[in-house]
């Protein structure tokens, strides 16, 4: 395909946004269009924004913008101020994101519905997944807690166990550890094992939900007690078909205090692996205060579910070839 | 001594680890939702073929390899070194038998194979993918068997032993695949 785009490819994508579309407008959902470019970000340890430089006028000086990662802030700035069920179809930029499934810039198909919890956005996400890719298997998507998923896949309890428990399993399972693992975070070394082993297992005979993960991996989502084990957990979820993720959705977190901590946290986590801090997107913190509806979201990779739809290995498949 | 960074990694890049060099034959870019990239990367020793799966995290870095590979004129062996000509400098290189390995038994001479050379000395070589080769003993083939899969053993100029198709005969020349030691064809019968 280097010879130029696929315009079969092209007309997929079209089909594909036109069908999402058609979805949320059946449905009463808003579609807006929000700025990329941001002078604060939704900050996470390992995100990195594509910094720029701007001028307002062509002599004037010149300040610091991001590419934003997501269009999250903005609409939550939009939801906060009363416009009700919204999604958007948007670009996002990751700096040194390049692979097999990832590209710097790529597109998100990302939407909030005030009301709805993380199990009621699931249900639309299945909705949305089905009427965007008719081929997918008519049985339910299954849904399955973080949890359950290291229990079976690796007898880890990810709330009951040590870095070295997590490290040992990553041996056992083949899965090559990366220098300083053992001395690093408890997440770290679940990332790892999940990427590792667990991951390429995930959502192959139906797809699948992995939802309630631990607490210091909420992001922006809602930390609520289980009743079950009394544990605390994130009310996020991720969805996976034949092993790729495709969506990370959150009950979303409306306490501005607590989200300025976990950006604080992360801007922490980013200094101390000499990474530069981020600013913080400030506006969504005001639009918090001022009161942000209770709401559910989630963010789709529009080009990875391109991908399962047509079978390409390579994101790059998808997409006009313009990453290095 | 040069490194690269992980976001140099890619396939194909030679890169030094606890002092022998490698190839690196896979490399995949993976991050979880939310958590750290991890580059994962196969790498093959050059000296021994043998393969390492690690996991690399931003900021590592692996030093560099001074690897190339040329294609040279093979010449004669003596024991211990197998003897090439750069065929355009005519430089004489010599490679240590445990280096050619398994290749040795193709070679004939004024062959043009691949080698790959370490730090300016010979390393490992590939002879080429197709060889023409002369059968010195083969029983006689049976009479009306000549179709089918029904092969017999031949044992080639070289000294190696193949298996042929019942119809070849002593003195035939033939190509055969030096990847997998497999006849291919009868170049000319004897």
């Amino acid at each position: 395909m280097d010879g130029g785009p696929d315009v079969a490819m092209l007309r997929r994508r079209a089909e594909l946004l036109a069908a999402a579309r058609a979805f949320f407008s059946a449905r009463g959902v808003l579609e807006v269009d929000t700025p990329i470019l941001g002078d604060g970000l939704v900050v996470e340890a390992h995100l990195d924004a594509i910094p720029c430089q701007v001028r307002a006028s062509a002599a004037g000086p010149t300040a610091e913008r991001y590419l934003l990662t997501s269009p999250e802030g903005p609409m939550k700035r939009l939801l906060a101020a009363g416009s009700g069920p919204i999604y958007q179809i948007a670009h996002a930029f990751r700096d040194g994101e390049s692979g097999r499934r990832h590209s710097l810039e790529f597109s998100l198909l990302e939407w909030y519905r005030p009301g709805f919890d993380d199990h009621a956005l699931m249900d639309e996400v299945e909705a949305l997944v089905r009427a965007l890719v008719p081929s997918i298997a008519a049985a339910p998507f299954a849904r399955r807690t973080y949890r359950e998923i290291f229990v079976d896949g690796a007898g880890i309890d990810p709330w009951a166990t040590t870095v070295r428990e997590v490290v040992a399993a990553c041996v056992r399972l083949g899965v090559p550890v990366p220098a300083g693992l053992a001395d690093g975070t408890l997440d770290d070394a679940l990332d790892v094992l999940l990427i590792g082993d667990l991951e390429p297992r995930l959502g192959f005979s139906v797809p699948l939900f992995v939802h309630d993960y631990p607490a210091s991996q909420a992001a922006l989502a809602q930390v609520r007690v289980d009743d079950a084990t009394g544990d605390a957990v994130a009310a996020r979820f991720e969805l996976y078909i034949d092993g790729v993720e495709l969506a990370n959705g959150y009950h979303e977190l409306g306490d501005a205090a607590e989200q300025r901590r976990r950006f604080a946290e992360a801007n922490r986590v980013r200094e101390a692996s000499d990474r530069p801090a981020l600013p913080i997107d400030e506006a969504l913190l005001e639009a918090l205060e001022r009161g942000l509806p209770p709401c559910a979201g989630v963010a789709l990779g529009v080009d990875r579910l391109l991908m399962v739809a047509t079978g390409a290995d390579d994101i790059r498949d998808v997409r006009l070839r313009l990453d290095a | 001594m040069a490194s690269y960074s992980t976001s140099d990694f890619k396939k194909g890049l030679k890169v030094q680890i606890e002092g022998e060099p490698y190839n690196m034959i896979e490399m995949e870019f993976m991050k979880p939702g939310k958590g750290q990239a991890v580059y994962r990367a196969k790498l093959k020793n050059l000296l021994n073929g043998r393969i390492l799966d690690r996991s690399y995290r931003s900021g590592e870095s692996l030093e560099s390899a001074d690897v190339e590979e040329r294609t040279v004129q093979y010449l004669y062996q003596d024991g211990t070194y197998y003897h090439f000509m750069d065929p355009d400098s005519f430089e004489q290189h010599e490679i240590p038998k445990e280096g050619v390995g398994d290749a040795g038994k193709w070679l004939v001479e004024e062959m043009r194979c691949d080698v790959v050379f370490w730090n300016g000395r010979g390393i490992t070589v590939t002879p080429p993918a197709h060889v023409e080769l002369t059968v010195t003993y083969t029983e006689p083939g049976a009479k009306g068997n000549s179709t089918g899969n029904v092969q017999k053993p031949a044992t080639m100029s070289n000294g190696v032993e193949i298996n042929v198709p019942v119809f070849i005969n002593v003195d035939d020349l033939l190509r055969i695949d030096t990847r997998t030691g497999e006849y291919i064809e009868r170049v000319t019968k004897s």
